[in-house]
């Protein structure tokens, strides 16, 4: 490493200086919770991107991811249930120059607050959401997510769960969003590029993190072992790249050892228009128009 | 050198579990919380790679790399071309 890298790099208690309302710690989470990992990861990106920090502005729901925006030395909004997007694009329409990051849960954003993602993603809304899935309704006495995987036990599941589970990523994939990412916690470096790229990218950015959550989910499928519950996160996931050349050229043997494995990676990367900037340049249209009218009225 | 944040931790071992070169362990300390916060080995081979300072759900672990270097263990050996040298 240079000498020059070397110094550009900050370590770690000037990163909490900087970012973390260090009197709020320690974080309420529980052991071996993913989620304050999720805060670290934004810091990075934050402080890589080099971000004023009066210029981004939280949005949270309800739940325990919901709870971060709390530990974050920046403006806030801690919303109602599900409805944490409603209140983000009120805060992008009201002033577009800030940078709109929401923080939300799988139950929150896709469980109460479905209709809300569906919708600002199909609208391409500038903002970045950083979802936080752990398969379940942890805050709330742990009952079952529609992001369950088939067979997890909740305490609205007592006997394994036989609904099909919400694959958040491919829906927010075909709906256009312009950047959609998924990755396990476990992977540092990873998240802090997706959520980099998201930040800077115009439109609704989607960053999906696998959270472990050992108290209410781990506990009750036999992965109450928080090093056990680290160690699933790798073995039940797959490269996008790799899951793509196993289907192409794998054999049925392979091909059946993947299916139940999630797709991890950069899912969509494209540069749509997004609501905000059509719609400005719709209203910059009808003002000169007016202008002419009222011009052609005088004379 | 890693400064430990100690009643920020809740003991999840996270940091001693994927330790690539297993330079921490736990101490026999308890913090105010009533768990055993990790500390460095005596004897380790930390190469200040920051994994613990990122992967520590809690911010309660600070690297901070030596100003001197440490002499190489050797062990830790480079192959180039098929020939193993001691470095």
């Amino acid at each position: 490493m240079s000498e020059e890298v070397k110094k550009k790099m900050i370590d770690a208690n000037e990163l909490r200086d900087k970012y973390l309302r260090e009197g709020m710690l320690p974080t309420i989470f529980c052991n071996g919770c993913g989620h304050g990992n999720a805060i670290d990861y934004t810091f990075w990106a934050i402080e890589e991107l080099g971000l004023d920090m009066d210029k981004v502005a939280l949005a949270s729901g309800i739940g325990c991811s919901s709870r971060i925006p709390g530990y974050i030395n920046a403006d806030g909004l801690h919303t109602t249930h599900g409805r944490a997007l409603a209140f983000a694009t009120g805060i992008k329409a009201a002033n577009p120059d800030l940078h709109v990051i929401v923080f939300t849960g799988d139950g929150d954003c896709t469980g109460i607050g479905g209709n809300h993602f569906i919708h600002a993603a199909r609208r391409n809304i500038d903002m970045t959401v950083i979802l936080l899935n752990n398969f379940i309704y942890g805050m709330t006495g742990g009952q079952l997510a529609p992001t369950a995987p088939i067979g997890s036990i909740a305490t609205t599941a007592p006997y394994g769960n036989i609904e099909q589970a919400f694959n958040i990523s491919e829906l927010a994939k075909a709906l256009g969003a312009n950047y959609v990412a998924r990755w396990p916690i476990s992977y540092p470096y990873q998240p802090i590029k997706s959520i980099k790229d998201g930040i800077a990218k115009k439109g609704f950015s989607l960053i999906e993190l696998m959270s472990p959550c050992p108290t209410a989910y781990g506990r009750r499928n036999r992965l109450g072992n928080i090093e056990a519950l680290w160690n699933w996160y790798e073995e039940n996931t797959i490269l996008i790249e790799d899951y793509e050349k196993i289907i192409n050229y794998g054999t049925e043997e392979e091909k059946n050892s993947i299916k139940e494995k999630f797709k991890i990676g950069v899912f969509q990367d494209v540069d749509k228009p997004g609501f905000f900037g059509e719609y400005e340049k719709l209203v910059n249209m009808l003002i000169e128009k007016d202008d002419a009218k009222l011009k052609g009225g005088s004379q | 050198m890693i400064e430990i944040i100690k009643d920020w931790c809740k003991g999840c071992e996270i940091c001693v579990k994927r330790c690539p070169v297993d330079a921490l362990e736990m101490s026999d300390e308890l913090n105010k919380r009533g768990v055993y916060p990790p500390k460095l080995k005596e004897e380790n081979e930390c190469n200040f790679c920051r994994l613990c300072e990122l992967l520590c759900p809690d911010f309660a672990i600070t690297v901070i790399p030596d100003e001197d270097e440490k002499p190489v263990e050797s062990k830790s050996r480079l192959i180039i071309g098929g020939i193993t040298n001691e470095v």
